[in-house]
């Protein structure tokens, strides 16, 4: 069982220069623990020190903020696509 | 009532149409408010008249005194409903604009006579929000209503929009909106919480694009500051992005029952269009959502004539939300 993940410009040096990779985890917070396992550099982009979200990373699994979905205890399915994306004014429209 | 004195008095008390004809699931309705009926074009006048007024009141602009000057950040329709309101209230208007937004916008707050200040089209909206906050500091003299910061942006929607929406749709299960400054989801949210406990709220996150490219690391990101006055990720229920393509087409889906709005509006349209979508077998729900503007400030984008995917590309090069 793998979810797609999607890496946003901002992270991809930390993370090989890869924009896809194929990720593990039956939670957000599994796939999360596993991201900072194999790129520890990039530990203090995704989480805060207490193990939450870091406030400016928006994480989407098909779309849908895992903040509104139980944020690392956000289930995660076979073939899910999860983006990661940094939270910026979505302009003044 | 027919006859006005003030363009100003045509702010708010827009429409809303029923738009089931769009919507997946024949058990939930879907009802669109027509925010590009105000005046300047779009659900920013009641935001800028609500800052301008407020302003007033508090004594940082003084009607009638000569020589006052505004900043504001927008990438479009806060700068034009604000030169809209700064004209027939004698204010000078500098608006810092990202240099990638669509030229209609860029002429239409010419044509109201604001002084444009670029900022970065790389950097987005937040580059402009970075500009205007510095050059604000640095001219103390001039007025910075701040829209991403101002409570009075959410309070135009809990004092108007709010209201109108439950008065016109009883009824109402889900609101829909747009995540841009927050405030439309922060003031209607609130408003229907309070007086229709149970409603759902969604945010559309708009498709970022290219814009965050931009950026140098995630430290650079931007929560505008009206979101987390409001409690706003207590106050929402469900958030979700919407991509570039489901935008554009969505966008020309509207024309199916007679709407040409603007791209944003399409957006949030696939938005509602999920949210129907993800209703339980056997349940009703009555969805609105903002029809932020009208269509014809994106005309040069060729959003309703050319090919879909050359659209697309061309689409994430410009800031239209």
């Amino acid at each position: 069982m793998s979810a797609l993940l999607r890496i946003p410009t901002v992270l991809r040096p930390a993370m090989d220069g890869q924009s896809t990779i194929d990720v593990e985890g039956s939670t957000i917070g599994a796939v999360l623990a596993q991201l900072t396992e194999r790129y520890p550099a990039v530990r203090g982009q995704l989480l805060n020190d207490d193990g939450t979200l870091h406030r400016f990373l928006n994480v989407y699994v098909n779309d849908d903020d895992v903040r509104y979905l139980g944020g690392v205890d956000a289930p995660v399915a076979d073939r899910d696509e999860i983006t990661l994306l940094p939270a910026v004014a979505g302009g003044a429209w | 009532m027919a006859r006005y004195s003030s363009v100003l008095e045509l702010i708010g008390s827009t429409p809303v149409v029923d738009v089931s004809a769009l919507s997946p699931n024949p058990r939930v309705s879907i009802l669109a408010k027509l925010e590009g009926r105000n005046p300047a074009g779009s659900v920013k006048d009641r935001v800028a008249l609500s800052l301008v007024d407020a302003a007033e009141a508090d004594g940082r602009l003084v009607p009638g005194r000569a020589g006052q000057t505004l900043i504001e950040p927008s990438s479009g329709n806060t700068g034009i409903a604000l030169a809209m309101v700064c004209r027939l209230r004698g204010y000078h208007l500098k608006v810092v604009l990202p240099t990638n937004v669509s030229p209609e916008r860029r002429q239409l707050l010419l044509a109201w006579g604001a002084e444009i200040i670029d900022s970065p089209g790389s950097e987005g909206s937040n580059g402009a929000v970075r500009l205007a906050r510095r050059l604000a500091e640095e001219n103390p003299d001039w007025v910075f209503l701040y829209q991403y910061a101002n409570p009075n942006n959410p309070l135009a929607h809990y004092r108007s929009t709010g209201p109108e929406i439950l008065s016109d749709v009883p009824e109402i299960t889900h609101f829909v909106a747009g995540l841009g400054t927050s405030g439309t989801l922060m003031g209607v949210g609130r408003y229907l919480k309070e007086h229709k406990p149970g409603t759902q709220v969604w945010a559309i996150e708009p498709p970022s694009g290219e814009m965050v490219d931009g950026l140098r690391s995630l430290d650079d990101g931007y929560i505008p500051p009206i979101f987390t006055d409001n409690n706003g990720a207590e106050l929402l229920d469900r958030k979700v992005v919407v991509r570039p393509k489901e935008s554009i087409e969505w966008t020309r889906r509207m024309t199916e029952v007679g709407l040409f709005v603007g791209i944003s509006s399409g957006a949030i349209m696939a938005g509602a269009v999920k949210c129907a979508a993800l209703i339980p077998e056997g349940e009703t729900a009555t969805i609105v959502t903002i029809a932020c503007d009208d269509g014809w400030k994106y005309l040069s984008t060729g959003a309703w004539s050319d090919d879909v995917d050359e659209v697309v590309e061309r689409a994430k090069k410009i800031i239209y939300f």
